[in-house]
């Protein structure tokens, strides 16, 4: 299913905006692939204000700890509790994946990232 | 990058690659580490392990040679007897933890780190004398089959009986084509199992052969890891290394009683000052290499030099050094993870008891 509200980052992340001015922050596949069995994923707390392009998050695999950095600036509203007992659900769906929720100060700031086409010749570029 | 012989099988399997020690290796195959790390402890795993150095040791002055370049004894070990050793600088630190088995009176078999080796066989060559010669098998590659049926696998597969055969032991033994291997009961997940040493014309033949039978799956280099993590074994180059002495690493059993010349002997400092520890995570988190260990007022107290997420015990374990003094089981302490002190224990090595042949039965 292709979803043209999606947004990307060359660090893979995903970003969908909600209500106007909040972005929904996930992983994508590929960084899912990279990472493996994931085991656990450090959340950020209620109310953190992060620049764009800073670390928001951390998903643990077996080997190795990824950061997840924020697309946008804002504020965290709301986190992905279910992810602290069960990190895998992350590569389910975006819908039970999404790490965190940033009410952004700057909503203009997501015209400048990558569409679904532009990821994926990005991602071409890594092959 | 170098490759073993078996590149091409990895990489038909779609194996995740990756560099280790200068060469392309397989770091997880399709199922993934915790899946390959679990099949490990029920079943059989096979490893690619022939970016490791092997290297026989012959000569009339063998003994003496190994005995100044390791602390172990080696004098009265019996032929086909495998001792898990370290060589030590002048400063009394680490060179590389190595396996060494004799295989007759003067004549010696070791297997070395992949990353060390061209550092040891120069440190080797740099100490022998005119009676010790040194031979680098370039042409064997290693596989490791590791797991509660490995035993049967082998008697299955290649028709060798290694009932009879002890912990720590090395046997020749044939392939049903009549090619000669040596197979030995050694390995470095805690589980029973045989590191066999075949013509590199072999291992692929060989390779395929294990993995055809069902109990059998391919494992890679991360589930390696993550196997000997939990039983407490050292990495070179994290856990061990140039600085470390034997003492500090917890190694004094490879300390042969009567061996005082070994390099380095005159200057290791007992009790040591430090002293290398179990680390468990009381609560959620990875800690991992380089975290900062700190007393229950937060005071430094040391580092993890090895960390990571135990797919058997499903938490964090780690091992790192502390200050003489807090090497006590059971102690509450934190660990530093990106600023976030969780509270952890130290515990005694391994984290999970070992299910290789006891070797009790066996003289030294």
């Amino acid at each position: 299913m292709v979803d043209t509200l999606l947004k990307f980052t060359s660090e893979h992340e995903w970003l969908k905006i909600e209500g106007g001015d909040v972005a929904v922050i996930g992983i994508t596949e590929y960084a899912q692939d990279a990472l493996g069995d994931l085991v656990y994923v450090e959340l950020p707390e209620i109310g953190r204000k992060v620049d764009k392009g800073q670390d928001v998050a951390v998903v643990e695999s077996v080997k190795t700890a990824a950061e997840v950095y924020s697309p946008v600036a804002g504020e965290v509203i709301a986190v992905n509790d279910n992810l602290s007992g069960n990190p895998e659900l992350i590569k389910k769906s975006l819908e039970e994946g999404w790490i965190a929720k940033i009410r952004m100060t700057n909503p203009a700031e997501v015209a400048g990232l990558m569409d679904r086409a532009a990821y994926d010749a990005y991602l071409k570029t890594k092959e | 990058m170098k490759t073993t012989p078996l590149h091409a099988a990895h990489k038909s399997l779609s194996a995740k690659m990756g560099e280790f020690a200068g060469y392309d290796m397989p770091l997880y195959y399709a199922d993934g580490v915790m899946k390959e790390h679990e099949w490990v402890r029920a079943q059989a795993g096979l490893f690619d392990v022939s970016h490791m150095g092997q290297v026989i040791l012959r000569g009339a002055d063998v003994v003496t040679f190994l005995e100044r370049i390791t602390p172990s004894s080696f004098g009265t070990l019996p032929a086909g007897r495998a001792k898990y050793t370290v060589m030590t600088n002048e400063k009394g630190g680490i060179v590389d933890d190595l396996i060494v088995t004799r295989l007759e009176d003067d004549e010696f078999f070791a297997v070395i780190n992949a990353g060390c080796k061209d550092k040891d066989l120069a440190w080797m060559r740099s100490h022998v004398s005119a009676g010790v010669s040194l031979q680098t098998l370039d042409d064997r590659a290693l596989l490791a089959l590791q797991g509660p049926e490995a035993e049967r696998v082998l008697r299955e597969v290649f028709r060798i009986d290694t009932a009879a055969m002890p912990y720590m032991w090395l046997d020749e033994a044939r392939l049903p084509d009549g090619t000669t291997v040596y197979v030995s009961r050694v390995g470095y997940t805690g589980e029973d199992g045989f590191e066999l040493s075949v013509p590199s014309d072999k291992a692929v033949a060989v390779w395929e052969a294990l993995t055809a039978h069902q109990a059998v799956r391919p494992i890679g280099l991360a589930a390696r890891d993550s196997l000997r993590l939990d039983m407490g074994y050292c990495l070179y180059g994290h856990d061990i290394d140039d600085t470390t002495t034997p003492l500090e690493a917890g190694l004094r059993w490879v300390m042969g009683k009567d061996n005082r010349g070994f390099i380095g002997a005159e200057v290791i400092t007992d009790p040591p000052a430090r002293h290398r520890v179990g680390v468990r995570l009381l609560d959620k988190g990875v800690a991992r290499e380089g975290a900062a260990l700190l007393g229950e007022e937060g005071a430094p107290i040391g580092k993890l030099t090895s960390g990571g997420y135990s797919p058997s015990l499903k938490e964090s374990i780690g091992q790192g050094y502390v200050a003489s003094g807090f090497d006590v089981p059971g102690l509450s302490i934190k660990v530093d993870v990106r600023g976030r002190h969780i509270p952890a224990q130290i515990v005694p090595l391994p984290f999970i008891p070992a299910h290789t042949k006891s070797m009790k039965k066996q003289a030294a």
